[in-house]
């Protein structure tokens, strides 16, 4: 059986690893080498390397990172953030990246997403997208808003419209960022998660959040999300990832226990 | 010494640190011609079907593994490359393999999520020095939207589920193929190459 994944997620500035709440404010969780190498030998199912770093001297050094850690884990590793053009993509992959993670590049360039499936494979080209929940319109349907540039600027575009024609220029996976969870660990917006998953056939991963363990159930199941990233709960160590894997196994979630 | 088939296709850089990691030497090679003296011939990809025979036979790839599998050294097919040793595949249009295994590519039905992706289990269906200390039902991780459907029920070492039951190991002689991507399995993939390294 296919098992659900757990992914630790990490934002790194200037070659540490930082938390953001709401997709702002930065506090310091770690050496992302050495986070990293944690995670594996937890039984990480997947890692997640996002680069907020702005000046281009902060990019060698996270290039510099993804070369270090992809010697020393045997899991997948994907890296996003700030990727513009196609040989970024180029360069992300060849340093060691199994896939990248493109975002608000698609949104200018929707073709780069197309360009880029032909040439390496859909299967390494993740989509992100930060969504924020629209007030309520009388319909009775929740929507959401596709927003840019780390959260800050919206598009008017609607995330379901968006993901539809993601996939079709052939996006091999969906992240799911909300805005609106991000960092609060209240949970999952399991709505989006449901919405995306009845809208599209790619696998997706809920992320923005995670605070417990039933969170995490709930978007697996209720949210039928393939996969959970979360950020802060692991650098900070509230919980590690076999009591996650053990909560969601005593429940009946497939997950795959590892021991090194 | 170990060659991986560079032709264009797929991240071979993770295969071969998993191999130096597991102590064995191990090099990336876009020159078929440097596989004569190689002890072990590795055949990874993550691209489509066509384009990846494409590649190859365009840099004389066919032929050097037919080569290299003439004289019994080990070969071994990682995703596509497994995909690739069968006859043929449907993937964008109809596509013929190197035809080193009976069989052929399909794409996964509609029911599931396609690409397959994320740890998947094994079910071992014969013995195979590959699997020397890899546990049933052990995990690997997949990825990939087509799956091999192989002709000789003695070929198929293991089948995985993911919407139906389909061959995620096959061997023929000294030719192995794997769906799924041990280089990126932890523990059981390291096994399983490791196991691979020191067959001769």
């Amino acid at each position: 059986m296919l098992a659900k994944r757990i992914i630790p997620c990490l934002d790194v500035k200037n070659g540490r690893n930082v938390r953001g709440v709401k997709f702002s404010a930065d506090i310091d969780a770690g050496d992302p080498v050495e986070l990293a190498s944690r995670y594996d030998a937890e039984g990480a199912d997947e890692l997640v390397f996002y680069d907020i770093t702005a000046s281009s001297d902060g990019r060698d050094i996270v290039m510099d990172l993804v070369q270090q850690v992809s010697e020393r884990i045997f899991i997948p590793l994907c890296v996003g953030g700030g990727i513009r053009t196609y040989d970024d993509i180029r360069a992300i992959l060849k340093g060691g990246a199994d896939k990248v993670s493109l975002n608000s590049a698609p949104v200018a360039t929707p073709e780069l997403v197309t360009q880029a499936a032909e040439s390496f494979g859909s299967q390494c080209i993740v989509c992100a997208i930060d969504a924020l929940r629209r007030p309520e319109d009388g319909s009775g349907k929740p929507s959401w808003e596709i927003y840019i540039n780390g959260g800050r600027k919206a598009t008017g575009i609607d995330a379901l419209d968006w993901v539809d024609e993601l996939v079709d220029r052939g996006a091999g996976e969906l992240v799911l960022n909300s805005i609106d969870a991000d960092g609060t660990r209240e949970g999952y917006d399991l709505e989006l998660n449901r919405a995306v998953a009845e809208r599209v056939d790619v696998p997706l991963v809920a992320s923005g959040g995670a605070g417990t363990t039933q969170h995490i159930y709930d978007v697996l199941t209720e949210g039928k999300a393939s996969a959970a990233l979360a950020a802060s709960i692991f650098h900070f160590e509230v919980y590690s990832i076999p009591e996650v894997k053990t909560y969601l196994s005593d429940r009946g979630v497939i997950v795959r226990h590892y021991s090194p | 010494m170990i060659a991986i088939a560079d032709y264009g296709m797929g991240n071979l850089r993770s295969v071969e640190k998993a191999f130096q990691f597991l102590g064995h030497e191990a090099f990336i090679t876009d020159d078929p011609e440097r596989t004569k003296g190689a002890s072990h011939l590795v055949l990874p990809g993550d691209a489509a079907f066509g384009d990846a025979m494409r590649n190859l036979r365009a840099a004389g790839w066919d032929q050097a593994i037919d080569d290299h599998v003439a004289t019994g050294r080990p070969f071994l097919g990682i995703c596509v490359g497994l995909q690739l040793m069968f006859g043929a595949s449907e993937e964008m249009g109809e596509h013929k393999g190197l035809d080193l295994l009976a069989g052929r590519c399909r794409r996964f039905p509609a029911a599931e999520r396609v690409p397959h992706i994320g740890w998947n289990q094994i079910s071992i269906q014969q013995p195979c020095v590959l699997l020397d200390g890899v546990d049933e039902g052990s995990f690997f991780y997949f990825v990939h939207s087509y799956y091999v459907e192989a002709d000789v029920a003695e070929e198929s070492v293991a089948v995985t589920d993911y919407g139906l039951s389909y061959t995620s190991i096959a061997t023929r002689d000294n030719m192995y193929g794997v769906q799924f991507h041990p280089e990126k399995s932890q523990k059981a993939g390291l096994r399983l190459l490791a196991n691979f390294a020191e067959l001769n």
